[in-house]
Order: C-alpha cells, then structure tokens, then sequence
C-alpha cells in the first residue's frame, strides 16, 4: 500500500511494502543519499535522522510507524538554528575524515544541542555513543559540540 | 602496508632507508578547449630503482589550468579520510602561487602509466605513501607552472623574466605595476618549451605547506553531499544485496526462490558460484527477498575449520625452517652465550576492517561495454577485474572513482568489485550492489594471524645481547603484489621486526603459512609494522623488566643509532611526565615505532576494574614525520590511528567455528565508542627531513603501550590480543 511521509517539509507518497525501512525509502526511492547505511540493526547511527525532532535509527523504523509525524534529514538540517551551529561547529574543528558517518553525527549532536543548549560531557556521551566512527573523529566531535554550544549565535536560538 | 623502497637491513636499525635521487620529466601542451596542461613524470621506483630515460616518459602528476583561471589536479590519490584531496593540491598551490581554494580536483581515471603512485609502480593509494610519493612531483608541476607562466607574461611585456614574479594566480611586473592572471597567459605558455631549470621554493619561504590548512572536502561531509560509491545515482538503476556461502571456500548448492519473488519491489535472483544475490528496486525489499529464500550451501573442505585449528597450523609452521629476514652478528650463538635467556610467544587475531562504508559497487553491463562506480585504493585493478568477467577490453571499461567510506586497507581488494560485475553482467540495466554489514565482516579480506616466537639473551646488566624475532603467518604480497614475494619473504610481514633499535646481534626470520582456500588476507592499516610494533615493544618491556630498568631508559639506551627514534621517546617521556608519580590504580606504559618512515612514541595511562575491563584513561602520543604538509590532519591521523588501534587492542578479533567467520555485526565486533576514548594529546617535532607516512604509525604504537602499561599496574603481561579481561579480573 502506499504511504503519505512527510520529509523535510515535503510530501512524498511511497508504494511500498510497511515493514520497509525508512533508510531505504529516503536513499532509493526519493535519492536522499545523505543518510547513510552503517549497520542495519540501530548499532551504529550512521542513519540517524530526526523524527519530530528526536534522534531515530532510520535502519530499523519502518514506513508504517511514522505516520504524520515529520522527519528531518542532513540534507535539511543546516535550516535549523541547531543545525547551523553544528555545522559550523564541524567546520571549524575539522571534525571530518571519511566523513561517512557523519551525517549521523551531525544529526545525533544537533538533536542533543536543541534541547540542550550547554551539554556537559556525560550528556555528550549518552546523546553520541550510538554513533560510530572508524576513523576516530571522536575528540573533535567532543570539541565541536562544546564549541557550538557556548558559540555567539547561542542567544539567537532562543529568540 | 608494504612499501617496496624499504632495506630492511637499514631500517632495522632505525633509520630511514631512501633518499633516492629522482629525475623529474616534464611535459606540456594546450589543454583540450584551450588552456595550460602539464604533466610530471618521475621514475617508477619500486622497479629498478635507475632512473628511465625520456622514451619511458610516465607522467603521475597533471595540472590543468584554463582559461578562466580554474586550476586542476587531476588526483591519482583517493581521499579516504586521511586528507590527501587537501595536501596534494597545497603542493601545487604552494608552488603555483595560488588559494588552495582556486585548486579543484578530479579523480583520475584508471591509467598505470599516467597516474602510477612511484613508489608502488601502479595508480594505488596505501601504505602511507601519498606524501611521500608526491612530495616532489606535485611541487614540481606546480613550479613548472609558474616557471611557464612568468615567461609568457615577460615576452608579452617584453621585460626581463626576473622582473617578474607570481602571486595570488597573476603574474606581476612590479616596476610597472603591470598584471596578467593564469588565465591571460595560459595560451601562451602552453606554447613555450619545457623549462630548463624549474626552481622550487625554499623551505623557509612557504606559506602553504606546514600550515594547517582547511581540509577541501569538508563542506560536503556535513550537509550530506559528499557522494561515496554507495551514493551512486544512475537513471534506471536497481539495488542488489548478496549472500556468499557463509562456510569458507564454500560454494552455492541449491536456492529455492518461491518465497522470495513474492516480495513487493524483487526483480530478480541471481545465481553466482559461490553466492546468491537478490536485485530489487530498494535494499529493503532486496534484504527481505533475501531472507525469503531458501538456500542450501554446498560447504566444502573447510566445514570443521576453527581458529583453533588455525592457531596450531600457526604453531607447529613456527617451528619449520624460516627464511632470514634481517641478520646481524651471530644471534644464535650469542644467546647460547647469555647468562640471561628470554623467550615469549605473542599472538595476533584475524580481524576485519568494518570501514563504515560497508562494500558496493554499481555496474552497468552494456553490449558495448561497462562502466563501474566504486570507491577503491585501486582503480587500475578494478577496471582489470571488470574487464576480465564481461571480456571487453580495458577501454571499454570505465571506472568512476568516488570518497571512500573507509578504506583501513579493505578497498585495496577488488573482490567485491569482480562479484558485483557478475550479478549486473546477468541484467542490462544498472545495478547497485551493497553488502549488509554482516557480509561485510564475514566476507572481509582479513589481517592475517600472526603466532611470534621472541627471544633475548641479556648480558649480566640485563642489556639485550641477542635479539631473534620470528614470525609466522599469512603472506599478503604473496597474493597481492607476487613479484615482490621472493625466496619466500613477505617482506611486509617483517616490516619493522626488530623495532628501531641497534642490537648487535639480531634476527629475524618469517615462516609462511596460509589458512585455508576461501579465507583471504590483506592489508589492515599498518599491518607488517601494526604486528610488529605490538611483538617487539611487548616483549622490550619484557627484558626491561627483567633487566629491572625503567622501560624508557632501558629503550633509550638502545637507540643510538636513530636520533629521531630517540627523540620522539625523550619528548613523549617529557609530555607525558613520565617519571612523576601517577594517582592510585593508573598504569603507564610506553612504545616507539619507527614505519613509513615516520617515528612515533606513545604513553598510555590505563585503569584496570575489577572486572578486569580495561580503560584507557590518556595518551600521549609524539611524532617526528618529517616534513609536515598539513599538520591539523597529522595530528587527526595520530587521533584517529590510536583510536583505531584501540578497537583492536580492547576487541578487534574474527574467530572461526564450523568454518564460519562467527561475527557479524557491530554487536560482536565492536568498535570504541565516545564514551570510551581517552584524551589524546599530539605533540610534534618540526623537521626538514623528507615527508614520512602518517596514515598507518598512530595505529601501530597504540597497542604495545596500553599492555605495557597494565603490566605496570598489575603485573600482568599480555601477550595476545585483544585483551582478554578474564586474565585482569581481581574480584
């Protein structure tokens, strides 16, 4: 049957089976390749995205759970005020190697640092351990994630 | 990985065995649609080491500069992470005398002859090379440019070339102000003759290089458009997931695919020898067509295989005849000689890569001919593969190199690569094949096993008079690179065999062993000096120890003969605070590590529960690499490496039962999370000695300082990896 999801602002209806993950639906059905494919099996985040603006693995959510609710992905993260921070964030500390999870990391820690805007680190820990890095960018996404969070444009999320 | 420009004999004693001097060639012409193009050669080194004449003209290095002003490198080098798209082009900025920024970069498409990495013979990025490789041809091309270029602006001014100079892409006559950019003068002088004398900058005058420049690939990699091979978008594509026999050397029996054609979105199942793959027009109906089909496997030779049968191969082929590897003095003799005789057996898993990016490939199989998307360390190899099961010639073979995901050494194979032109060849459209994680890891082209026997004879002050060191274990180059397999010396799995130090008696020999047909060994980040480094400074500590001296003393004194090894060792020593007293239930350990040319020395702080998990509390880690291009990325290299040594050191291990690979997934082959990691620290000596590696050394030295040091702490010496916690429990 087919499903009405809601994704970055736009509607796009899928025929496809319900137990189909949403990962596939975004990176083959609608080419949405910036959420990426690590695991399978919510062990690594590479696929995170937001879903009412909450970390999910879009590995393992299926179509027929998501209902009205609105998913937002990397492609579309950089328009919110976490986003944007983040983003920098990662630019300016170089976080970035492979780069292949990141996409993941930037949705784990944009999560985080919207409903916490000054993350210590065991928040740090708890909110990115999902997320996996081979290269082992960890260090710099600990600082980038500081460094968004006392970063000027902090007050700008409130107003 | 293997570097051929190694003497082993040399760098046994710590010291950097190149300098080679190499003639550089180079050539010009008009670009296609106008414009400068200008292409470098140097000898292949990795063949005769004698420089080729101008018939054997190979250029590796291209510059392209158009009208409009844009420059282009076309890169033989893949960025796998390690930052090559951004220290390649610094080079030819540095020397052309422009912004990085006005450097774009294209992936070179598949050529040896063209784009050969020179110190390997083929197009190939591993083993720590780029820098290395490119050091000097990309300054020179970048120079040469800019030689070309003030000519062509002096003749049009008619002033003399001195006069001149570049700067920020123009050339500038200062006396009277007069200014032409790159892009005026490119026609110019692609018309001019070769330059005879092509001058490179002074070190002291670089803006560029040394600096930490801003990597190039970066924008891409955090809003989600940067395109790996798996984010291939071709009109009409399908998407394929894949099920090879689980049992090593296994081989397809029957499939029973009723169940599975009934899944909404499969097209269709394709047979292979020795796997099924199900093509579908989504992973996730793929996926689940693939779990709707019933398979029978026919299991072969290796159904019982296990790593304990391994481990005993492993054995009793330590105890054969060995092939020397390095041999100094007559360490046989004087360990018979010794009062003090040490021996210890130290042992390395199998492992896997588990890049993030896990395994694709897409391939389009026309009548007329193919065209593969991927990312690979080797595109040569991959278009060779494709064309050798569609049959078509080389040339009509195209190959679209991509970012890698990853590449740790996995994606210098192209057996995934071959598979995947064997599905797509059974259809017309184009397919992109992706591996689930769990055939990812048991499907790896694996770090071999390696089973050490070391031995020392100490003299009556504990100092080593003899040093042997034996290694048994797969050989990579064996099957990999054969012509570099010779008398029975895999030259890599040595690599680095009696660390950095200057014993005056020393041996090291190799005994090869291979595991059963089916199961592959490869390249794993740093893995001749990775195995070795964790041997030798495991076992350094060992004869400290004994020797009852403190373990970086004891090393120091044996270091005479490589000043960049001991340096490395006082200032990490000194960073690290070595000799202050350390808080209750801390241990310290220490190693040095001389590989790819660059000398590393690290300090792990470790606690030990309990439980006996272990945690990594602090590293410090110090560098002498020469030369450094872009040291932010250096020092991410050194972060990155230690933190990828520590997934190996605390879990990295593929056992065998049944003759399957029995792990799978993230669950049970874990990776270090963030909450794990300990604070890194990166200290590095600023040098004018040729560029070293530093992909792979960060990762080498992790290991041997995390057991030393809980053999600090708890007395306990570890011998194998990964560390096993049942040995550390106290409760």
């Amino acid at each position: 049957m087919a499903y009405r999801l809601s994704i970055n602002g736009g509607s796009h209806v899928i025929d496809a089976d319900g137990d189909t993950p949403l990962l596939w639906v975004l990176r083959d059905l609608l080419s949405m390749t910036g959420t990426k494919f690590g695991c399978g099996m919510a062990l690594c985040g590479a696929c995170t995205v937001h879903q009412d603006g909450n970390p999910i693995r879009s590995c393992i959510t299926t179509i027929d759970s998501i209902g009205d609710t609105e998913i937002t992905t990397i492609e579309a993260i950089g328009r919110t005020p976490a986003g944007v921070k983040i983003q920098k964030a990662w630019l300016d500390l170089e976080v970035v190697q492979c780069g292949y999870c990141q996409s993941g990391q930037i949705m784990s820690a944009t999560a985080l640092l919207a409903r916490n805007p000054s993350p210590k680190d065991s928040d740090i820990d708890e909110a990115m351990s999902g997320n996996i890095c081979r290269c082992g960018t960890y260090i710099r996404i600990r600082e980038a994630i500081k460094h968004a969070s006392v970063a000027p444009a902090t007050n700008s999320q409130k107003g | 990985m293997f570097d051929p420009l190694v003497d082993l004999e040399v760098e046994s004693q710590g010291k950097t065995s190149r300098g080679i001097s190499r003639r550089t060639v180079l050539k010009i012409s008009a670009a296609a649609g106008g414009g400068l193009l200008l292409s470098v050669g140097l000898p292949h080194l990795a063949g005769s080491g004698s420089a080729a004449d101008d018939a054997n003209f190979a250029p590796n290095a291209f510059v392209r500069i158009a009208r409009d002003g844009q420059v282009t490198l076309i890169m033989n080098q893949v960025e796998m992470g390690q930052g090559t798209y951004t220290s390649m082009p610094m080079l030819v900025a540095e020397e052309l005398e422009v912004d990085l920024a006005q450097i774009r970069i294209e992936h070179a498409p598949p050529d040896d002859k063209l784009y050969g990495n020179p110190r390997l013979g083929f197009q190939v990025t591993g083993g720590s090379t780029s820098a290395r490789a490119f050091w000097k041809p990309l300054r020179v091309a970048g120079a040469a440019a800019r030689t070309l270029l003030i000519s062509a602006a002096a003749a049009t001014w008619n002033v003399e070339i001195a006069s001149c100079h570049a700067a920020k892409g123009a050339v500038i006559h200062a006396p009277s102000g007069r200014k032409l950019t790159y892009g005026e003068l490119v026609d110019q002088a692609a018309k001019l003759p070769v330059p005879n004398d092509v001058v490179l900058k002074d070190r002291k005058d670089f803006t560029l290089i040394g600096t930490s420049a801003k990597r190039t690939d970066a924008t891409g990699k955090v809003n989600g458009t940067a395109e790996f091979g798996i984010d291939t978008k071709i009109p009409g594509m399908k998407i394929a997931t894949v099920s090879a026999c689980p049992v090593i050397g296994g081989k397809l029996g029957s499939v029973d695919e009723s169940k599975a054609r009934n899944v909404k979105g499969v097209i269709k199942i394709v047979r292979l020898d020795d796997a099924v793959a199900v093509i579908a027009d989504h992973m996730g109906a793929a996926k689940k067509g693939l779990e709707a089909l019933v398979i029978t496997w026919d299991q072969g030779a290796s159904a019982t295989f296990s790593t304990a049968d391994m481990v005993q191969q492993l054995k009793d082929a330590s105890s054969r005849p060995a092939v020397v590897a390095v041999e100094r003095g007559d360490a046989v003799k004087a360990m018979s000689a010794s009062p003090t005789k040490i021996d210890a057996v130290y042992q390395m898993p199998l492992l896997a890569h588990a890049a993030m990016e896990p395994m694709n490939c897409t391939v389009h199989v026309r009548k007329d001919g193919c065209d593969v998307w991927v990312g690979t360390q080797v595109i040569t190899r991959a278009q060779a593969a494709a064309a050798a099961v569609t049959g078509f010639p080389l040339d009509k073979v195209k190959v679209h190199n991509h970012l890698l995901g990853g590449g740790f050494g996995r994606r210098l194979d192209v057996d995934g690569i071959t598979q995947a032109v064997q599905i797509a060849k059974q259809v017309d459209y184009p397919v992109k094949v992706i591996w689930t994680r769990e055939e990812d890891i048991r499907h790896d082209v694996y770090r071999p096993y390696y089973y050490d026997r070391l031995s020392a004879g100490l003299d009556e002050k504990g100092h080593p008079i003899a040093f042997s060191h034996r290694v048994a274990g797969s050989s990579i180059l064996a099957r990999w690179l054969p012509p570099a397999f010779k008398n029975g010396l895999d030259r890599d799995a040595v690599e680095a065999g009696a660390g950095p130090y200057s014993f005056e008696n020393v041996l090291v020999d190799y005994v090869r062993q291979e595991p059963p047909a089916g199961l592959t060994t490869g390249w794993w980040r740093g893995v001749g000096v990775t195995h070795n480094a964790f041997m030798v400074e495991g076992f350094m500590d060992e004869l400290a120890a004994a020797a009852r001296q403190d373990p970086v003393s004891y090393r120091r004194a044996l270091l005479g003969n490589s000043p960049r090894a001991k340096a490395v060792l006082d200032l990490v020593a000194d960073k690290a605070g070595w000799y202050k007293p350390l808080p209750a239930g801390i241990g310290r350990g220490v190693s040095v590590v001389f590989g790819f040319g660059s000398y590393v020395a690290q300090v792990a702080e470790v606690s030990v529960g309990k439980d006996g998990r272990v945690r990594v509390k602090r590293v410090v880690c110090a560098l002498d690499c020469g030369q450094m291009i872009n040291p932010d990325t250096i020092k991410a290299q050194m972060e990155g490496g230690i933190t990828f040594g520590l997934t190996a050191a605390l879990y990295g291990e593929i056992t065998l039962k049944d003759g399957r690979v029995e792990q799978g997934n993230f669950d049970n082959y874990q990776a270090l999370r963030i909450n794990e990691v300990p604070t890194i620290e990166v200290y590095m000596i600023y040098s004018n000695e040729e560029p070293g590696g530093i992909g792979e050394p960060g990762t080498a030295t992790i290991a041997p300082a995390v057991v030393n040091a809980i053999f600090a702490l708890t007395g306990k010496r570890l011998r194998q990896l990964p560390i096993d916690t049942a040995q550390l429990k106290s409760a």
